[in-house]
């Protein structure tokens, strides 16, 4: 299969007032057409940067940032993004919310099969009935549903998703990853997934790279080569807690608290 | 609208009406230390086309102010909003510039402007006015989350399109916050103008002869016609505030 996103030996520096602060020095990140990757890794280091470098919202110093085999130099409409804060327009109702990439991205589609796409992303996610409340009116995991809807309105060819789960309790969070898992099985995209839970990363991805403490590299890559679909009981196997059990180390190993 | 919404406020003003005469009534003021409200229907009537004529020219030259500090407070609001330096560069120019109490710029601008009346009590009301829009809108855009931004930048959006679409409606609740203290603001510029300037027009000269003659129930009697057109251009405000930000409103 060929690589959709390419992430080649990338380093990258913020400055800041006491010098450059290194965020990223040697990062190697591949994803497949049709891959989903998560990325896990100790906090801050520099796991958000990478969703800003896949989304060509920065450049980096070294190295290079291929999608579908073009250097990325600047933003280009064919990324959804989605973060841990929801980021609604609280002015627009759900359904205007999930077409603002329509309004940005040149695209065939007229008004009103926009809005037959929006009403048929929502009903997907769980939101039929909701098209005309106002983001104030959703709970988190509602507004998150949404958040994702307009991530996927336009058709993005890679889909960005920056601890979108991150903010909701357990069990609102699992309810979210099944749908993850529907949504994948009717708008197939190619997606990077930045996380800090290591059974949300062996749940929802195939490959699971795990990043070393800042300045990060590519530290393990982990293959989740489960096919079919997905439940919550496959968490609790034998198979699930020995990646899981992987995964810890390597995370203990990134943190530097154990030797690797 | 309820009938409760007009009722209450309506009964509110007869209490307080009725309070004011009690008042005067039980400690026997006369009308040079407190006039009542029985004393002002006297000066409304005898008066009645002046109030017409001098409450117009308070009222257009107030909302002319005000027009002229939500264009260039908006603008200056943009500009410091946007750019870390030129808000490092304006914030302290602009805190001084509003530190200094009108009243002792009015003289000033009266001098510098002789004649012009017009001109310069507009003047004043906009340099009164302008500073809690210039204020409310840079801070509105300097506090926008940057996912906000990042969601749009993304899709190879422009700066053009971030702010007609994100960073506008986003700040225009904290905008007409200002504004609301902006409209009664503009209307204490333009009255110490009308007052302090020889040969003034407006209330603020009405009241002004008010004084010169003795009258004091004409004095209150501006007073109150000032209140009743602050009140008014109070509640243009919320209207338009409810059209276009109606929605940050979350007691409903």
């Amino acid at each position: 299969m060929e690589n959709l996103i390419e992430i080649k030996g990338v380093r990258h520096s913020y400055r800041t007032a006491s010098g450059p602060l290194p965020v990223l020095d040697g990062l190697d990140v591949t994803v497949p057409e049709g891959g989903f990757v998560a990325v896990v890794g100790p906090s801050g280091c520099g796991k958000s940067t990478l969703t800003r470098l896949v989304a060509g919202l920065l450049i980096p110093d070294e190295g290079t940032v291929n999608v579908h085999g073009t250097r990325i130099t600047a933003p280009r409409s064919n990324v959804g993004m989605a973060f841990q804060n929801p980021v609604l327009l609280e002015w627009r109702t759900i359904l205007d919310n999930v077409m603002l990439p329509l309004e940005i991205v040149p695209n065939k589609l007229t008004k009103a099969q926009g809005e037959d796409r929006a009403r048929k992303l929502l009903a997907l996610v769980g939101l039929e009935g909701f098209e005309s409340k106002r983001p104030s009116e959703l709970s988190g995991g509602m507004k998150q549903r949404a958040s994702l809807c307009r991530a996927l309105i336009h058709q993005p060819e890679v889909l960005i998703l920056d601890e979108p789960f991150g903010a909701l309790d357990a069990f609102t969070r699992e309810d979210l990853w099944q749908t993850m898992h529907k949504v994948k099985a009717e708008e197939p995209f190619t997606g990077v997934l930045i996380t800090h839970d290591l059974r949300e990363s062996i749940f929802l991805a195939d490959q699971v790279v795990v990043l070393s403490g800042r300045p990060a590299k590519t530290q393990f890559v982990m293959d989740i080569p489960d096919t079919g679909l997905r439940t919550l009981e496959d968490l609790y196997t034998p198979l699930a807690a020995e990646r899981l059990n992987v995964l810890r180390h390597q995370i203990e190993v990134a943190q530097g608290r154990v030797a690797a | 609208m309820k009938a409760r919404q007009v009722l209450v406020p309506l009964a509110a003003v007869v209490v307080f009406l009725v309070l004011w005469e009690a008042l005067v009534w039980v400690m026997g003021w006369p009308n040079y230390k407190m006039a009542s409200p029985s004393d002002l229907i006297p000066a409304y009537e005898k008066y009645w086309s002046l109030f017409l004529i001098m409450g117009w020219q308070t009222l257009w030259r107030t909302i002319v102010g005000l027009l002229l500090a939500v264009i260039f407070g908006t603008g200056l609001g943009m500009v410091m909003g946007f750019s870390r330096t030129m808000r490092d560069a304006l914030y302290p120019l602009l805190v001084g510039f509003n530190a200094v109490p009108k009243a002792t710029v009015v003289p000033i601008v009266a001098l510098m402007f002789v004649g012009w009346h017009d001109f310069n009590t507009v003047l004043i009301a906009f340099m009164i006015s302008f500073f809690p829009i210039a204020v409310s809108v840079s801070i509105g855009l300097s506090t926008l989350e940057p996912e906000y931004r990042d969601i749009l930048r993304s899709l190879g959006a422009s700066q053009a399109q971030v702010f007609w679409k994100i960073a506008l409606p986003k700040t225009l609740p904290e905008f007409f916050g200002a504004l609301k203290v902006s409209v009664t603001l503009a209307f204490i510029g333009t009255n110490l103008m009308e007052i302090v300037s020889p040969h003034g027009r407006g209330l603020g000269a009405l009241f002004d002869s008010g004084k010169t003659n003795s009258d004091y129930p004409l004095m209150f009697a501006v007073l109150i016609a000032l209140a009743f057109l602050g009140i008014v251009l109070y509640y243009i405000v919320v209207a338009l505030e409810k059209i276009f930000a109606g929605w940050a409103d979350r007691t409903v």
